[in-house]
């Protein structure tokens, strides 16, 4: 690691002011870029801790039954504090990487990377929640632009993501055991208003939403209703663990299987 | 260079850091802890378990200044004062859970970390419980089967010697 200083605010205004320094960068669970540092793939002049502001952790209830998740909110919290008001997202947190990685790694690190093969980003495009940030308030749909890319601007930080609570949700992780991500993961979320299915670790442009399944389970929300649909293996992740024919299959059957659970 | 103070294995301990000097240098090379081992150093083996504040983290992936006034517990501080091993000690040496020893520490770690959550865990919840905690030697049966022992369940059905 190149040397950096370190600095360990208190409350989110300290936080966006020690951003404010050139070079400086945000560290939440270190999960992710401590690791990138170590490859000296980054080179920032200050690391600005965001897990000692209070009003950053924790997790309530909203006045209209949406669950709203502090941004330095670790893994291992959502997994236990969410399981009554959404346990679908609790489940999914639960199934991040092992349970060392889940005490230090945090939501708002999570979607603030946007790996193209993490889990939260499937949750939170297929929840349709919002990702409050210190500026200002981003629609999921708006905000996963492409692999490791978001609408997120320099120096801005996710205080807290906000979930709507669907009538019946699950996640289907394919574990891709060497690394601890996902080979494809599925989110399904069934609304009042329509469902909405969210795939992860599949294609090259990050998280997507697979309209074609949403469609037919608005319809009838059960696993036959994926029956002869596909995803066209063009632009699906092809590597070592799987091929692009391989995850575009894998998308089909984790659906199924998070339809079946949920339902 | 910083001061860091923390809390290891209930002594109060301090020392100069660097921004980015990492928890398991300062306690390996600071403070002479080298109980805690170095894998993989990529946050994957889990040879560098410790508690913070009581939860189980890789101390090669958390810097030592975000342990600033923290709780730390090591493989160090596991043993009795008299050397007397603690239940999740003897129980690997009992049911030989261990060969060469470079995993044994983060095991060790981890297995403490589970028993004060989940007391009684199934085989099964032990073996997902320790994903992130790999051995190279053992083929992880006795370790499964010592942490099991240790939890006071009866072990002789498990298989495996
Ligand atoms: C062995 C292992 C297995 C893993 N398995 C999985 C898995 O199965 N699924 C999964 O989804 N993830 C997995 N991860 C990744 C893990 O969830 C990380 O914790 C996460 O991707 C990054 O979160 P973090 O808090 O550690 O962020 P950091 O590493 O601290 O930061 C990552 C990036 O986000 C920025 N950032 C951090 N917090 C904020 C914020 N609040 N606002 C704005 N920017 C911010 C940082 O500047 C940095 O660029 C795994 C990691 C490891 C090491
Ligand atoms: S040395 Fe920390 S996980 Fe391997
Ligand atoms: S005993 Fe050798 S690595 Fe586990």
């Amino acid at each position: 690691m190149y040397e950096f200083e370190f600095a360990r605010p208190t409350s989110v205004a300290e936080a966006v002011q020690a951003l404010g320094a050139e070079e400086a960068q945000a560290l939440g669970g270190g999960q992710t870029l401590i690791p990138t540092l170590k490859q000296r793939l980054a080179m920032p002049s200050v690391l600005v801790s965001l897990t000692g502001i209070a009003e950053m952790t924790g997790i309530t209830t909203t006045g209209d039954g949406a669950v709203e998740i502090g941004g330095a909110t670790c893994h291992a919290d959502v997994a236990k504090g969410a399981a009554a008001a959404y346990p679908a997202l609790a489940a999914l947190a639960g199934q991040i990487g092992d349970p060392a990685v889940r005490n230090r790694g945090t939501i708002g690190g999570s979607l603030a990377n946007n790996d193209p093969a993490a889990c939260y980003p499937a949750a939170a495009l297929a929840s349709g929640a919002t990702i409050v940030t210190n500026v200002r308030e981003i629609a999921a749909d708006d905000y996963f632009q492409g692999m490791f890319t978001t609408a997120l601007d320099e120096g801005e930080i996710i205080t807290s993501v906000r979930f709507p609570v669907p009538q019946a949700a699950n996640y289907q992780k394919f574990l891709q055991p060497a690394s601890r991500f996902a080979m494809v993961g599925v989110f399904v979320a069934k609304f009042a208003e329509g469902v909405r299915v969210a795939v992860t670790g599949a294609s090259e442009e990050g998280v997507f939403r697979w309209s074609e399944a949403e469609a037919a389970l608005a319809s009838s929300f059960s696993p036959d209703a994926i029956d002869g649909l596909t995803v066209a293996p063009d632009g699906m992740i092809g590597d070592i663990h799987g091929t692009r024919a391989y995850r575009a299959h894998l998308v089909g059957v984790m659906t199924k299987r998070a339809v079946a659970a949920a339902a | 260079m910083t001061k860091v103070t923390m809390t290891v294995n209930g002594k109060p301990m301090t020392g100069e850091v660097e921004g980015r000097t990492l928890l398991v240098s300062f306690l390996r090379e600071t403070l002479g802890l080298t109980g805690t081992h170095v894998g993989c150093d990529t946050s994957q083996c889990g040879a560098c378990v410790v508690h913070v504040d009581g939860a189980a983290v890789k101390a090669c992936t958390m810097l030592a200044l975000e342990a600033e006034g923290a709780e730390v517990a090591t493989i160090e501080g596991q043993a009795e004062a008299d050397g007397t091993l603690n239940a999740i000690q003897a129980a690997f040496q009992e049911h030989h859970g261990l060969q060469c020893g470079f995993c044994t520490p983060g095991m060790v770690m981890s297995a403490a970390a589970l028993l004060k959550d989940n007391p009684k865990p199934t085989e099964q919840e032990v073996r997902h419980y320790l994903e992130g905690n790999l051995c190279r030697c053992t083929g992880y049966h006795n370790i499964v089967k010592a942490i099991m022992a240790a939890s006071g369940q009866d072990v002789s059905a498990i298989a495996a010697e």
